[in-house]
């Protein structure tokens, strides 16, 4: 009865964790293409990537599976890089420096 | 210009950059049976290498890594074409792969799958070739450069 009732309300939390993080996603999609500067379209990035990281752990908890823990790491290890070169180019215009200063 | 100071990520990068090759090598070797496998585990490599340029500028690095990225992603491709091919030899269709367990002196019963050759052969081409994409437009802009200064 109590582990019935458990399940459902995982599942239900779930679906509502699913929808939000896809609004989220969603809305941060339209910052990233109207964005007045570029540092909120960087920003928006980052976001994006965070709530994606969010939808890989709750596809881990509905199918019940520590598989996917590499990839939420990924993710974040590609969105780490991503977010350095962008805050580089915003403040030196250049990612990779040809010449030492 | 104005010369900025970023100690954070350069005492960062000596951190992480091992961290990153680590886990590359983590993912590489956990191929073919859990999530992994040579494409990502090259480009967590290259991830790794492009930080260190990010960090540490073109020139520092291109000294400290002497490594021909172009050389590097036709071995890569040579090596995965030859893993294929050599199951033509042993008288298998093309890419046909084995596996079995041996009884290694430190890890104990280890599983050893000629996919790995193959896998090889795709982690080499994948870290060669994003290697090279992001070098060459990276390293581009002189000709940009020069018509800057002769405008100034």
């Amino acid at each position: 009865m109590l582990n019935e009732f458990g399940a459902q309300m995982l599942d239900v939390v779930l679906w509502i964790s699913f929808v939000g993080v896809t609004i989220s996603i969603f809305i941060l999609v339209y910052r990233t293409i109207k964005g007045p500067t570029n540092p909120d379209r960087a920003v928006a990035l980052d976001a994006i990537g965070i709530n994606m990281m969010a939808l890989v752990g709750l596809q881990a908890i509905n199918l019940g599976t520590d598989r996917l823990n590499d990839v939420v790491l990924l993710i974040g290890i590609l969105l780490f890089i991503g977010t350095i070169a962008i805050a580089k180019f915003l403040e030196k215009g250049v990612i990779i420096d040809r010449h030492n200063h | 210009m104005a010369h900025t100071n970023d100690i954070i990520l350069k005492t960062m990068t000596q951190l992480i950059a091992f961290i990153l090759l680590g886990f590359s090598i983590y993912l590489f070797f956990a191929g073919h049976n859990a999530p992994g496998g040579g494409f990502i585990g090259g480009l967590m490599t290259a991830a790794a290498i492009i930080l260190m340029y990010i960090t540490y500028g073109y020139e520092k690095i291109e000294q400290i890594l002497p490594i021909n990225f172009t050389t590097m992603f036709v071995a890569g491709l040579g090596i995965a074409t030859l893993a294929g091919i050599g199951s033509i030899v042993l008288g298998h269709p093309f890419l046909s792969q084995t596996f079995e367990y041996y009884n290694l002196p430190i890890m104990g019963e280890t599983e050893l799958a000629t996919a790995l050759i193959f896998d090889l052969g795709v982690y080499l081409g994948v870290v060669g070739v994003t290697m090279t994409i992001i070098l060459t437009i990276a390293t581009d802009s002189d000709a940009k450069e020069d018509e800057e200064k002769a405008e100034a």
